[in-house]
């Protein structure tokens, strides 16, 4: 395999750098002329398909971003025109009246919260797993892993009592705790998994050397884990971003709310009002963090979201 | 190394154990539990009724429509996605033709990966609402689209007509999801030796034949995967189409996960609630185990 790749690099790099840059007219001299013609007009077609599909995916977003910049009769009225003027105003009124700000506030509280348990939990119960056997360890192990197989709505009604039972409903604290509890499946999995393959004998030595179990795991294994910790962190952090099923049905109060939850009301009430680019704009601030974030570090963004579906 | 391994156990173990038992544990278990009741939530006294929460689910048009819609999405969900992720993939990976015996991506393939994979970032309310607007029939971007190409005609109130609804957001839910299998499938196309496509290219094989008989069998596992993934997608919905629709027009979109939702919060019968909830876990089993089983072939081993 790595003699292959090796290979391919090779001829990659090898003779000719040009025609790389130029794959719309195919040179390819081995097939048959006929095929000639006909790939060419598949490869035009196809490169076209590429262009229409990259327009849908990113037009409805530039449009939603031109959108927040105008008033509501460019809105309405003309929808594919460009913003007459920059409306900074929509997105100051989408902040404060639109409860746009309040909502970023509550997500990043319980994400703060929810994230650092999520990890820390979720790394420690692996680490256990996945270092140690003991009684029971496999049963423990399918019980975390076999919460993935269930669909959250089925447990709605237990939970809202359950959760109401102890005080957390309407709350961000109970949030938090909820959002650990529901991730703690994946992360265990991907972790155990990963704690595994880290080599035994650095643990030994480092028990030689006098280190505690404890310190063992918190200054050796845990900086070890750190690649499979970063893949699952963006993981969790986007499922908790995007979270909408658990918020809705335990957040009922306009001032608790997260952001998705937030937006999807604000839309909804919106639509009555006819404030269109209040919303718009509330969309635009809501879209833009993640978008921007993602820009960035798209590489390990995109690595670490497939790498965990892979496992 | 194993000396003292309990006071590491308790530690890492107990609290982790402790909150998803309490909170994921025991009400996927009550559920099993209320689903035998006739609980109406808002009063705290209930009866067990054995299996009669079932029973009246069968004679349930309404379950039954959400269920045929779910069928439906597990149907052309993971068709769509998969044949339209697989084709980008393949021209973003090994679409180009370059030279004599090259095979790389098209140009700016790169780009693309970025753009396709964007939507991923959203929220499933951020791109439930964002659609709702461009499906708005008057100032929508697709409407208005259609007006300007003069095609008046095709101009349609998109989440209010019951024949297009379901398609609308079907469409939405395939735009969402692309883009992370063409990264997923690109990544699987990576680890595919070159000349393997190579060859290909030189016995002459055309781009739709390197697609059907080297890329698929090559990347089954991966593709089986998507599969699973975007059946259990499928069988979900519950939050696209609670931000897009909520079930409606005329339930026209309804999904289990809607009934369920609305059984328990809109008309508070939990024990009927429940009992949807029990029938939707075994119906993602069974087509869980069933798609990994009939998906099954013989692996290919690469190197």
């Amino acid at each position: 395999m790595s003699e292959q790749t090796m290979d391919a690099a090779v001829v990659e790099r090898g003779p000719q750098k040009a025609p790389i840059d130029r794959p719309a007219k195919p040179v390819g001299g081995e097939p048959g002329r006929g095929r000639k013609v006909f790939d060419g007009t598949l490869n035009v077609f196809s490169h076209a398909f590429l262009v229409v599909w990259g327009l849908l995916t990113a037009l409805p977003l530039l449009w939603v971003v031109l959108s927040s910049f105008k008033d509501d009769a460019e809105i309405l009225g003309d929808p594919w025109g460009l913003p007459s003027a920059l409306r900074f105003d929509n997105f100051a009124r989408a902040w404060t009246h639109g409860n746009i700000g309040q909502y970023f506030v509550n997500t990043g509280i319980v994400l703060a919260g929810s994230l650092t348990l999520t990890m820390l939990l979720g790394a420690t119960a692996a680490y256990a797993l996945a270092r140690y056997k003991f009684l029971g360890s496999r049963l423990v192990y399918f019980v975390f892993v076999g919460g993935m197989m269930f669909p959250v709505v089925l447990a709605f009604v237990p939970l809202f009592k359950i959760v109401g039972g102890v005080g957390l409903r309407d709350t961000l604290p109970g949030l938090m705790l909820i959002y650990t509890a529901y991730s703690l499946p994946f992360t265990v999995f991907f972790l155990t998994a990963f704690f595994r393959t880290l080599p035994d004998a650095v643990a030994e030595a480092a028990y030689i050397d006098g280190c505690g179990p404890f310190r063992t795991f918190f200054r050796v294994m845990l900086p070890m884990a750190k690649p499979g910790l970063i893949s699952v962190g963006i993981f969790n952090f986007l499922g908790h971003w995007n979270q909408y099923l658990l918020p809705v049905v335990l957040i009922t109060s306009d001032e608790k709310q997260v952001l998705a939850q937030g937006l999807a009301n604000l839309a909804i009430s919106e639509g009555y009002r006819g404030d269109y680019s209040r919303l718009f704009a509330g969309l635009t601030l809501a879209m833009l963090p993640v978008l921007v974030v993602y820009a960035v570090f798209q590489r390990q963004v995109q690595s670490g979201l497939t790498a965990g579906q892979m496992k | 190394m194993r000396h003292g391994k309990y006071p590491l156990l308790l530690a890492f173990l107990l609290p982790p154990l402790a909150l998803y038992g309490y909170f994921v544990v025991s009400p996927y278990a009550q559920s099993f539990l209320i689903a035998m009741t006739d609980w109406q939530g808002l009063s705290p006294a209930y009866e067990f009724v054995g299996f009669d929460n079932f029973k009246r689910m069968i004679g349930d048009e309404y379950v039954w429509n959400a269920l045929l819609n779910n069928l439906w999405l597990l149907v052309l969900l993971p068709l769509l996605t998969i044949a339209l992720g697989l084709f980008l993939a393949t021209m973003l990976n090994v679409g180009g033709r370059g030279g004599r015996s090259t095979v790389t991506g098209v140009r700016g393939s790169g780009l693309y990966k970025v753009i396709y994979f964007a939507p991923q970032m959203l929220s499933v309310s951020i791109v439930g609402v964002l659609w709702a607007e461009v499906y708005n029939p008057r100032s929508g971007l697709l409407n208005s689209a259609l007006r300007a190409l003069g095609l008046d005609g095709l101009a349609k109130v998109w989440l209010g007509d019951p024949a297009y609804a379901f398609w609308a957001v079907l469409a939405v839910m395939v735009w969402a999801n692309v883009g992370f299998y063409v990264v997923l499938f690109g990544a699987a196309m990576q680890s595919v030796p070159r000349d393997i496509y190579e060859a290909a290219a030189l016995d002459g094989a055309s781009r739709l034949t390197t697609l059907v008989r080297i890329t698929v069998p090559l990347l089954w596992d991966t593709i089986q995967v998507a599969w699973v993934y975007l059946a259990i997608l499928a069988l979900d919905g519950f939050a696209l189409i609670h931000v897009m629709t909520r079930g409606g027009p005329n339930f026209s979109t309804d999904v289990v996960g809607l009934r369920l939702y609305t059984e328990a919060f809109g008309d508070y019968k939990w024990g009927y609630a429940s009992a949807i909830g029990v029938v939707m876990f075994f119906v993602t089993l069974s087509v869980t185990v069933l798609s990994l089983r009939l998906t099954r072939r013989e692996r290919i081993e690469l190197s």
